[in-house]
C-alpha cells in the first residue's frame, strides 16, 4: 500500500492568491507559478511527452491527409467495413467508458452520497473530455464533417436510431459541460457564478441519467440494423442496447478507477488532501457498484444467447472467442473486484479496473470490426488508421492531464477572501 | 430554498421529456406504418437466362456517366477478379456488376447481377438519421446528396452491401448507388438502361405484382428449371427487383438468412422505449432523489416514517 503520509509537496497554484496575497496572474495559473523556462524545462523531462510528441508528429499530417483527400487516403476506404477504428474505437470504446460523469453525478447529487464527492468532480471531468473526443473523433470519421449539425437544423430523420445518438450527445455534451464549470468559475475567480450551476444540479444530474440511458443503449441499438452481419453472439436485437447500458455503468466506474489511480500515483502533488485521503474507500466503493453491474451484464448476456438459442455457436471458434471475451474482460475483473472489495484491498481493483477498461473497448471492437461481416472476411486496418486512432487518444490524454494540472477538479481550490467577499 | 428550485427544474425538464414524446411518437408512427407501394415498379431477374455478357453494366455505366473502367466491359477475366476471396462488388465506379458462379451438379456457370434492390421498407432510408432517401411512389429509392452527413449508416444497415462512399474525395464525398435511373427513365415510366440493354431477356421491368405473377407462372410451367423461390418477393420485407434461379440462391450468392422482417422491425425495440424513459425517468430519479435526501433535507411525510438514528 502506498503511504499516506504528509510529504505534502508544495501544491503550485492551488487558490487564487500566492503567499504574499497578491492573486496569480493569468500567465502563472496556466504555467503553474513557474517561468516560461522552467515549465519547458519540466515538460522536456517527461519521457511521455517524447512518447506524445512521437505520436503528434506523425498523427497531425496524417490528420492533414485525411481532410486534403478524403478518408480514403488514411483508411483503406471499405465498402464491406464502413465504419473503422474512428468509430469502432473512438465513439462506440469512448463513450461507454464515460459514463462515469453521469453515474457519480447521480451518486452524489441524486442519492446525496456526499461521501463521493471527492472524486466527483474527476468523474464529471472524464465523462466531458470522453464524450468531447468521441465527438471528434467522429468529426475524423463523417465524410461531410462540417455537416455535422445538419440532423439537429437542416434535416430530421426521427425514427433513425442514430439522429437519438446525435441529440443526446450533443445535450449532454452541454449538461456536462455546465457540470465541470464550477471547477472552471473557481479557477477564475469567479466563486460567485457557482450558484447559478447548483440551482440547476439536480434538474442537470437528471436530464443526464435520461440522455444516457437512451445514448448508451441507443448505440447498442445501432448495431441492430445489421442483424445479418454481426455474429449472433455479438448481436441481439431484444437486448442489445441493455448489453451497452449495463457495460456502459462498469466501464465508466472502471474508467474512473483508472482515471484516479493514474492521478494519485504520477501527479500526486496535485491531489487535494480530500481526495488523498478518501481515495482508497471510494475506490473500493466504486469496485462494489461495478462488480454489482457485472453480474447484471453477465444474466443479460446468458439470456440473450438463451433467448435466441444461440447455445451450439458457442462451441465454435467464434464461440471460444465470445468466452475468451466474456471471461477475460467481464468475469476476471469481476472477481477480482469482489475479492479487493472483501478484503478490503485496492490492489486487486486498480488492476480489475485496467481490465475492465480494455474489455469494454475489446466489447465494441469485436462488434463493430471483428464479429462484424463474420461470413465475409476480417479487414485489419490501415495503418495509417491505426496511428491516428492511437494519436487522437494522445491528444485526449493531454488535454485531461492540462485541465487535472490545473483546474481544482482532484483538489480544493483555496478561495481568496478578497474575491468571494 | 435549494430544493425547492430544483424540484422546480425538475419538473420542467419532466414536461419537456413529455413534449419530446408526443413529438417523437407522432413522428415514428408516421415512419413506422408498413407502406405498401401499389404503382411500384420491379424488375425481374431471370439467372437462368443471363450469359454474363455485361451489357448492363456497360449501359449502367454510360447512363450514370460513370469513370470508365480499366478493362473494357466484354472482358471475362473480371469475373475471376476478387478482393479479399469475394466476388465484385459495387463501388463508386460501378452501380451494378455481374458475378460468375459455378454451382456443383450445373455443367454450365450461372450469373448474377447485383445492384440495388428498390426495398419496399428500406434498411438505408431507416437508418439514415437525415433523411436523405426517398421511396418513390415508383419504387426507386433514392438519394439527396445535398443533405447527406457522411456517417455511412445506410451501408451498414443495407443487409444487401449496395450503398458505396465516395472515400476517394475529401470535399465532395457522397453515397452512390443503383438509383433504378429515376432521373432520367423511371419517372417518365421508362425500363432503366440496364434492362434495355439486356439482349437476352433476362430482365424483365413491370409493375412489381405483375412481375411476381409472372415469376410464378414460370415455376409453375418450368417446374424442373427452377427452384420454388422468388428471390425478393418477402425478403427483407419484400424488394422492387426479383429473382428466380435454377440452383438454390445461397449457392449463387444470395444471402439466405436474411429475413422477411424489414430491418426496421429490429431497431423497434429500442425505439419503443425512448417515450418511456423520457415520461417514467423523471418522476422515477426525483422520487428516489427525494427518498435518499429527506433525512438530511428535513422533508416532512406523514406517510412513510423513516427512523431518526443511524
Ligand atoms: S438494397 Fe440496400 S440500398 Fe437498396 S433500397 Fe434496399 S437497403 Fe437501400
Ligand atoms: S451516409 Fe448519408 S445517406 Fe447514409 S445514413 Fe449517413 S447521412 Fe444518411
Amino acid at each position: 500500500m502506498r503511504t499516506l503520509t504528509s510529504d505534502i509537496v508544495s501544491l503550485p497554484v492551488a487558490g487564487s492568491q500566492k503567499k504574499d496575497g497578491t492573486l496569480w496572474t493569468l500567465k502563472q495559473r496556466l504555467f503553474l507559478g513557474l517561468t516560461t523556462r522552467q515549465y519547458g524545462q519540466q515538460l522536456c523531462r517527461n519521457p511521455v511527452n517524447w512518447v506524445l510528441a512521437l505520436l503528434f508528429a506523425v498523427g497531425f499530417p496524417l490528420l492533414f491527409q485525411r481532410y486534403m483527400y478524403g478518408l480514403g487516403a488514411v483508411t483503406h476506404g471499405s465498402n464491406d467495413y464502413p465504419w473503422g477504428l474512428f468509430l469502432g474505437f473512438g465513439l462506440f470504446g469512448m463513450v461507454p467508458l464515460s459514463a462515469s460523469g453521469c453515474l457519480l453525478g447521480t451518486t452524489v447529487s441524486l442519492f446525496g452520497r456526499e461521501d463521493f464527492h471527492p472524486i466527483e468532480r474527476l468523474a464529471l471531468l472524464n465523462g466531458l473530455l470522453g464524450y468531447f473526443f468521441a465527438v471528434i473523433y467522429l468529426e475524423v470519421d463523417l465524410g461531410m464533417p462540417w455537416r455535422l449539425a445538419y440532423p439537429m437544423f437542416v434535416s430530421f430523420g426521427p425514427a433513425a436510431v442514430l439522429f437519438l445518438v446525435a441529440w443526446h450527445v450533443a445535450t449532454y455534451l452541454s449538461v456536462q459541460l455546465a457540470e465541470v464549470l464550477p471547477a472552471v468559475f473557481e479557477w477564475i475567480d469567479r466563486p460567485g457564478w457557482k450558484m447559478y450551476i447548483k440551482r440547476i444540479t439536480l434538474g442537470l444530474t437528471i436530464a443526464g441519467i435520461i440522455l444516457s440511458t437512451l445514448h448508451q443503449g441507443a448505440l447498442g441499438a445501432l448495431f441492430c440494423y445489421a442483424p445479418s452481419k454481426i455474429h449472433p453472439l455479438w448481436i441481439s436485437t431484444e437486448f442489445q442496447w441493455i448489453h451497452f447500458l449495463v457495460s456502459a455503468i462498469f466501464g465508466g466506474l472502471a474508467m474512473v478507477i483508472v482515471s484516479s489511480t493514474l492521478i494519485n500515483r504520477y501527479m500526486y502533488w496535485r491531489c487535494g488532501e480530500a481526495f488523498r485521503k478518501s481515495l482508497d474507500n471510494l475506490t473500493l466503493g466504486l469496485a462494489k457498484g461495478a462488480s454489482y453491474s457485472m453480474i447484471t451484464y453477465l444474466a443479460i448476456k446468458l439470456v440473450a444467447v438463451a433467448h435466441d438459442n444461440e447455445w451450439e455457436y458457442l462451441l465454435t471458434g467464434w464461440g471460444f472467442y465470445y468466452c475468451l471475451e466474456i471471461g477475460l474482460g467481464v468475469v476476471l475483473p469481476m472477481f477480482l473486484f469482489a475479492k479487493g472489495v472483501r478484503d478490503g484491498k485496492t490492489g486487486p481493483v486498480r488492476i480489475a479496473a485496467f481490465i475492465t477498461v480494455v474489455g469494454i473497448i475489446w466489447n465494441r471492437l469485436n462488434t463493430s470490426l471483428v464479429c462484424f461481416n463474420y461470413q465475409l472476411y476480417q479487414d485489419i486496418p490501415h495503418w495509417k488508421e491505426i496511428w491516428l486512432t492511437v494519436a487522437l487518444y494522445g491528444l485526449y490524454f493531454s488535454v485531461y492531464r492540462f485541465v487535472v494540472y490545473r483546474l481544482p477538479i482532484v483538489f480544493d481550490w483555496d478561495e481568496s477572501p478578497s474575491v468571494a467577499k | 430554498m435549494f430544493t425547492k428550485t430544483s424540484r422546480r427544474t425538475v419538473l420542467k425538464s419532466g414536461l419537456t421529456g413529455a413534449l419530446a414524446t408526443l413529438f417523437m411518437r407522432a413522428k415514428s408512427a408516421e415512419s413506422h406504418s408498413i407502406k405498401k407501394y401499389p404503382d411500384s415498379s420491379g424488375v425481374l431477374v431471370d439467372l437462368t437466362r443471363c450469359v454474363g455478357c455485361r451489357s448492363c453494366e456497360a449501359a449502367c455505366n454510360a447512363e450514370q456517366n460513370l469513370p470508365e473502367p480499366e478493362l473494357p466491359f466484354t472482358d471475362k477475366s473480371v469475373f475471376d477478379e476478387g478482393e479479399h476471396g469475394q466476388k465484385r462488388r459495387t463501388d463508386e465506379t460501378r452501380y451494378t456488376v455481374v458475378n460468375r458462379y459455378e454451382p456443383e451438379g450445373l455443367d454450365h456457370p450461372l450469373f448474377r447481377k447485383v445492384q440495388c434492390n428498390h426495398c419496399q421498407e428500406p434498411a438505408c432510408l431507416s437508418s439514415c438519421f437525415v433523411n436523405a432517401y426517398t421511396k418513390t411512389p415508383e419504387g426507386a429509392v433514392i438519394y439527396d446528396p445535398d443533405i447527406c452527413v457522411g456517417c455511412r449508416t445506410c451501408m451498414i444497415a443495407c443487409p444487401f452491401y449496395i450503398p458505396t462512399f465516395k472515400y476517394s474525395s475529401a470535399f465532395h464525398p457522397r453515397i452512390l448507388k443503383c438509383i433504378f435511373c429515376y432521373d432520367t427513365r423511371l419517372k417518365y415510366g421508362r425500363e432503366p438502361a440496364c434492362v434495355e440493354a439486356c439482349p437476352q431477356d433476362a430482365l424483365l421491368f413491370g409493375s412489381r405484382d405483375t412481375l411476381i405473377k409472372i415469376g410464378r407462372r414460370r415455376i409453375e410451367e418450368k417446374g424442373d428449371r427452377y427452384v420454388d423461390h422468388i428471390y425478393g418477393e418477402y425478403e427483407a420485407g419484400g424488394t422492387s427487383w426479383l429473382y428466380l434461379s435454377s440452383v438454390p440462391f445461397e449457392e449463387v450468392g444470395f444471402n439466405t438468412d436474411i429475413s422477411d422482417e424489414p430491418i426496421l422491425d429490429s431497431v423497434k425495440n429500442f425505439l419503443g422505449i425512448v417515450p418511456m424513459v423520457l415520461t417514467i425517468w423523471p418522476a422515477l430519479f426525483t422520487g428516489f432523489h427525494l427518498l435518499a435526501t429527506r433525512k438530511e433535507k428535513g422533508v416532512e411525510d406523514q406517510n412513510i416514517h423513516v427512523p431518526e438514528d443511524k
